[in-house]
């Protein structure tokens, strides 16, 4: 057994700008902006930068970012592919790279103008041959649609009803009113608005759908002794995983034995291995949701509750504060920013350190998640 | 040549002359085209399925040395790893498996047909092999020709094929029992 990555790093330094429909800066500026940021909040600076790592869907790249910030020699950078089933592993493959020594401050960032900017499911030039031959001639254009199609079959299998998605979608924007940086901080939702709100892809309506946001969002990843030695409390990457299942499809995952149980079994099973921890410790989750459905299938998936029992687990106010897993305490991406997840890897740093503004009491163990669907990434970050 | 090879050879139509050169893209639909729906655009894994389906056939592959199914088309049998492939004809009946009803925003062509469905078929003689569709009314019926209060999960379907303006023939799905 060579080196584990368990505590062996730690996330330093979180830093953001602010979230609109539309920001005037480019990606590039508001990339730079969340990163300087991220770095003051660590103490550390910019020419200590060895490391990179970002999405492949990321617009900016290591080298404009590297020299407008004034980074020194890197020695490691990495892009993680599937969009939102990135989040996670870019903080992974940074804390696997310090680990190791290949790195010693590393730096993860998403910038997207996606609140202003265009949405890519309308550029049909841009769509892969495969496996878009299957779907998009049939009217399945966007996630939303493919998303759709899992939820309608995962509520007839279990009994999932509307209601549970609207636990989800509730939890998340009672936590963005709570978080004066959210989208939706001055906009409360209620049942009636829920019910009677207009499809997007029936059976999923538009509080079922994230927010389009403008933003960006950068952390810091040092070693755990260096983390000791920084301006803030350290918060440990515990454990980190990636998860591809075996004959997974991406967002059409409509063609293996069992469609439902999706890459977060996978990346899961990992997690909990590298982990002395496990489900039942963790204090507050921060779970993707780019659409309300993947909050129970991530349930299960990540071993909250059983096959099936994910939509259930969500009554009683089990993802309020106080309930049985606060979820998405800054809202999240369906109702603080859709920044493809990052800004739930900053809430659990912030849950860790004691500065959310729905803070948990005495957090110590937070679950982060990646886009379920997709190939996807977990991290467990612990104070 | 080895013996898989020379299998395969015999048993796997080169991409079909019939998609290779002429079959329009996505984004190359002529404006004013009929509906200015999508065009599949296929790869060379997935042209002999549209080739079959222009001659009003529902073929999925299979693996000719192990024999399993395996959608969608790939160069490599996940099960035996062998790469001798043909094409098995199924009989074209299914059930409905899931199904969703996009609404706007859309693509104009299809905003342009509101309450259309998009839906999920598992074949019945392989249910975990499962193609995207649409249910409609007749062959050649619009993509929102059936009423949203007709769709269920588990309702008995068959394939039809639909040619369309670009060309292409696409499997549309009737209710067995309309």
């Amino acid at each position: 057994m060579g080196a584990t990555l368990k505590d062996a790093t730690a996330i330093a330094g979180i830093g953001q700008t602010p979230f609109a429909k539309h920001l005037p800066e480019s990606e590039k500026t508001l990339a730079c902006r969340a990163i300087v940021a991220a770095l003051d909040d660590a103490g550390i600076a910019p020419s200590e930068v060895d490391a990179f790592a970002s999405y492949t869907m990321e617009e900016t790249d290591e080298v404009e970012i590297a020299k407008a910030i004034g980074a020194g020699d890197v020695t490691h950078f990495s892009k993680v592919g599937y969009g939102g089933g990135g989040s996670c592993a870019t903080v992974a493959h940074l804390a696997a790279a310090v680990a190791t020594g290949q790195a010693s401050v590393g730096v993860a960032w998403r910038s997207r103008k996606r609140g202003s900017g265009p949405r890519p499911w309308k550029n049909t030039r841009v769509q892969l041959p495969t496996p878009g031959q299957w779907t998009r001639p049939f009217g399945l254009l966007r996630p939303a649609d493919e998303i759709g199609l899992l939820a309608r079959r995962y509520m007839h299998e279990y009994g999932a009803t509307r209601d549970h998605l609207f636990n989800v979608a509730l939890a998340c924007r009672n936590r963005a009113n709570q978080n004066p940086a959210a989208i939706m901080y001055e906009r409360p939702l209620t049942r009636e608005m829920y019910m009677t709100a207009r499809w997007i892809s029936e059976p999923l309506c538009l509080f079922d759908n994230c927010l389009e946001t403008d933003g960006a969002l950068a952390c810091v990843v040092v070693s755990a002794e260096r983390a000791r030695d920084c301006r803030q409390r350290p918060v440990y990457v515990h454990s980190a995983a990636q998860g591809l299942p075996a004959q997974h499809h991406g967002m059409v995952n409509y063609w293996n034995d069992d469609p439902l149980t999706g890459p977060a079994w996978t990346a899961a099973r990992h997690l909990w291995k590298g982990a002395d921890l496990g489900p039942q410790d963790v204090d507050v989750a921060q779970i993707y949701d780019a659409f309300t459905p993947l909050i129970p299938l991530s349930l299960e998936g990540y071993g909250f509750c059983g096959r099936g029992e994910g939509a259930a687990f969500t009554e009683g106010g089990a993802l309020e504060i106080g309930g049985r897993l606060p979820l998405n305490t800054g809202g999240g991406g369906l109702s603080e920013a859709y920044v493809h997840g990052f800004n739930l890897i900053t809430e659990g740093v912030k849950q860790l350190r004691g500065t959310s503004t729905a803070q948990v009491p005495d957090a110590a163990t937070c679950l982060v998640t990646a886009g379920e669907g997709v190939p996807t990434s977990a991290l467990l970050l612990r104070s | 040549m080895s013996a898989t090879e020379s299998v395969r050879a015999a048993m796997t139509p080169s991409v079909p002359e019939s998609l290779s050169a002429s079959v329009p893209g996505t984004t190359d639909n002529a404006p004013g085209d009929d509906a200015g729906l999508l065009l599949p655009v296929p790869d060379e894994d997935g042209a002999p399925f549209w080739d079959h389906a222009a001659r009003g056939e529902l073929r999925v592959q299979s693996c000719s040395d192990c024999d399993e199914l395996r959608f969608p088309p790939r160069p490599c049998c996940p099960h035996c790893q062998s790469f001798a492939s043909h094409w098995r004809r199924m009989s074209g009946r299914g059930r409905i498996w899931s199904y969703v009803l996009p609404h706007p925003p859309l693509l104009p062509a299809y905003a342009a047909l509101p309450g259309y469905n998009a839906i999920v078929v598992e074949l019945a003689e392989a249910p975990r092999i499962r193609l995207v569709g649409n249910l409609v009314a007749a062959p050649d019926a619009p993509l929102n020709s059936v009423g949203p209060a007709r769709l269920r999960i588990g309702a008995p379907v068959k394939a039809v094929f639909a040619k369309l303006p670009g060309g292409v023939t696409v499997p549309r799905w009737l209710l067995e029992r309309p």
